[in-house]
């Protein structure tokens, strides 16, 4: 049985990772805005695994749980963040959240 | 006949798959039956009784009736998500079953020796845990998508407890792993085989009492059973997150509830009870009868109750069980088969023991409120959690730092 | 084609197609759930590479943690329909193209590199699975340091999301 290259794991990583920017830069919405953050880092993920296979070295998969572990804690404050501006400004769209002082 | 020959594996996976949903589905329909009669007995009444002989057809007239109720389905919800909810829950509750090991011994299907297990993977522990955690979506999505405030309120708050009380359940596990060193679920019972002083099986409910109380505590919480049921109490939040919901959705939600009951029991069995391990040495090949006179003793005792109190439609039906459970129990003397049903047997008893503690807990201790049910969680069950990981750890470790110190 | 091809493209199509439901929908509940898709499938993918502690870490921690922080937040907060703002024409029309020539771009150099010739396994035709103890030697012996900064780092994101969920007294 012939293996998948690893070449084809890149190309969806990079694909994954243009719509995480796409998505990115178009919404609207901010909890939208940090899912495509999320995706993006998913992408990267899927990268170090594909990266390690290929050198068949485990310091890929160290960094991915790194990775998701920085991810969990950075979404927690995040998302207290989005929290408290949605109850400040009465809105999650984020062109009203762009000025210092209301 | 040939695609049988080149592909044993997955024609064998697929008629395991077949058999375990079979069982299961007929576990799950009288687990409610089992639940509503123990709880009418401890209550000193008699429970389902009618509807067949001592009420065996109950769960039969309600899948009859949750089948022909009208679906009812709110107008302003959001119509993919509805729907989603349940068959989610259902299908994490169901999936996680593939992994557990049933017994030790190995099977001939279709002439590919195989196992009593659908899924033999190396982190099998770590897979189960995967699953569960992602249970606690079917909850609040049903919450979400009835847009109603209570089952909002109701999906938010039963969400919020499953994810805390995952925190403990999982931590108590460690314990375990520690002392097995493996994620296998076959390897974790085979390293529970021996016995300390020779008459005390060396299953690990004994290093790791306080661990299996914690993980028990945790897996009702869990599974939003009673004491920790107040997002679904009749009483206060009308139902909860599944309000909304009629017919079969909703008797996909109880399907689900207790499918996470019987997962988490046979986890429970499997890491601290000794899974299928019977409690007695191998040498005592005598207790091999066991199955079969546990099966045939109940015949009897049907037998006497059909012919002795039963009157009518009720006394054939009896009738009808008692043949049954004779067939079973000669069925279990056959030589060929006597040796595949010690593991089932003893893994079935196991579970049906913690299954029995759960309606015990549920008839008879008050729920708890909402805050209670949390502080609970954080302040107690996972510091006591943490305390049962380091101790095991450091008892581990102690002869390593006695050598070196 | 062989079943690691077809397990490959069914999850890989599974993820391209979250991901574009992800930019595609109207209500965020949707796009949690897209994602959430995508996670899944990307777990599949870290098995299929013989990361099996990985996947099981990503459904345990980001699946069902992560994500089910940010259904929890939509759910509070009742996110509905986005509101159309208006957009400059140039965002609008130049602003895709290029994002879809940024994906084909570094999809393209990354096909052709030198590491993409090798086949996903180490030797022909046998996956070996990472086992679970050799990944933690690594974690606890070589990346020790790291390992107990994220556990500050966790302790200090709690504190911050205690600080800003409390409310003025």
């Amino acid at each position: 049985m012939s293996a998948v290259p690893i070449s084809y794991y890149l190309v969806l990583s990079a694909i994954l990772f243009g719509l995480g920017v796409i998505a990115f830069v178009f919404k609207h919405n901010i909890i939208t805005i940090y899912m495509a953050i999320e995706l993006m880092l998913n992408a990267v993920n899927l990268a170090f695994v594909a990266f390690a296979r290929a050198h068949n070295q485990l310091d890929g998969l160290v960094f991915v749980f790194f990775v998701i572990v920085v991810a969990a804690a950075e979404s927690a404050v995040g998302l207290a963040i989005i929290l408290t501006i949605a109850q400040n400004r009465q809105s999650l769209n984020v062109e009203r959240v762009n000025q210092l002082k209301f | 006949m040939e695609f049988i020959a080149q592909h044993p594996v997955l024609v064998a996976s697929l008629v395991k798959i077949a058999i375990l949903m079979a069982v299961l589905m007929t576990i799950l329909a009288y687990l409610s039956w089992f639940e509503r009669k123990i709880i009418a007995h401890i209550q000193s009444r008699w429970g389902p009784y009618y509807v067949g002989a001592h009420g065996l057809l109950q769960p039969l007239a309600d899948g009859i009736k949750f089948l022909f109720k009208e679906d009812l389905t709110p107008p302003a919800s959001d119509k993919f998500v509805y729907t989603l909810a349940p068959f989610l829950a259902l299908t994490l509750a169901i999936t996680t079953l593939a992994l557990i090991p049933f017994g030790p011994a190995t099977v001939w299907i279709f002439g590919y020796e195989t196992h009593l297990v659908v899924a033999n993977v190396d982190i099998g522990l770590l897979f189960l845990f995967a699953i569960t955690s992602l249970g606690v979506y079917g909850v609040a999505l049903a919450g979400w998508s009835s847009n109603s405030k209570y089952s909002l309120l109701g999906g938010l708050r039963s969400s919020a407890q499953m994810i805390s009380y995952e925190v403990s359940l999982t931590l108590s596990v460690v314990g375990v792993l520690l002392l097995a060193g493996t994620f296998n679920f076959n390897e974790l019972v085979t390293s529970q085989q021996g016995y300390y002083l020779h008459f005390i099986p060396r299953w690990r409910i004994v290093p790791q009492f306080i661990g299996f109380l914690c993980y028990f505590t945790s897996a009702i919480a869990e599974t939003n059973r009673a004491p920790f049921d107040l997002p679904e109490g009749e009483q206060e939040l009308v139902g909860g997150f599944h309000t909304e919901y009629s017919s079969f959705k909703f008797a996909m939600f109880f399907m689900a509830e207790y499918a996470n009951m019987v997962t988490v029991s046979c986890l429970a069995t499997i890491l601290f009870l000794g899974g299928w391990l019977s409690p007695f040495p191998d040498r005592w090949t005598a207790m091999q009868y066991l199955p079969a006179a546990s099966l045939l003793a109940l015949a009897v005792y049907l037998a006497y109750d059909t012919f002795a109190q039963m009157r009518g439609f009720a006394r054939i039906q009896l009738a009808v069980v008692t043949a049954l459970a004779a067939v079973l129990g000669l069925l279990c003397l056959l030589p060929a088969v006597m040796p595949v049903i010690q593991g089932p047997f003893w893994f079935t008893f196991k579970m049906g023991l913690l299954l029995f503690f759960y309606v015990w807990t549920r008839s008879t201790l008050p729920r708890l409120r909402y805050d209670q049910l949390m502080s609970f969680g954080w302040k107690l069950l996972l510091p006591v959690s943490l305390l049962n990981l380091v101790v095991t750890a450091l008892w581990i470790v102690f002869p390593q730092l006695v050598n070196h110190g | 084609m062989s079943l690691p091809f077809i397990l490959f493209f069914v999850f890989a199509i599974v993820a391209v197609v979250g991901a574009i439901l992800l930019i595609v929908a109207h209500e965020p509940i949707h796009s949690a759930l897209s994602l959430i898709m995508v996670m899944v499938a990307l777990a599949a993918l870290y098995l299929l590479l013989g990361a099996e502690f990985i996947a099981a870490v990503q459904i345990i921690v980001y699946a069902g943690a992560i994500m089910v922080l940010f259904v929890f937040v939509i759910m509070l907060l009742n996110a509905g329909v986005e509101e159309r703002t208006n957009w400059s024409k140039i965002a609008k029309y130049a602003g895709l193209p290029l994002g879809i020539f940024l994906l084909c771009e570094l999809a393209h150099w990354l096909a052709r590199s030198s590491i993409g010739a090798r086949i996903a396994n180490g030797s022909e035709g046998t996956s070996a699975a990472v086992s679970t103890r050799a990944l933690s030697e690594m974690l606890f012996q070589k990346y020790l340091f790291p390992f107990e900064a994220t556990s500050i780092l966790i302790l200090i994101a709690i504190l911050g999301a205690l600080v800003l969920a409390k409310r003025d007294e």
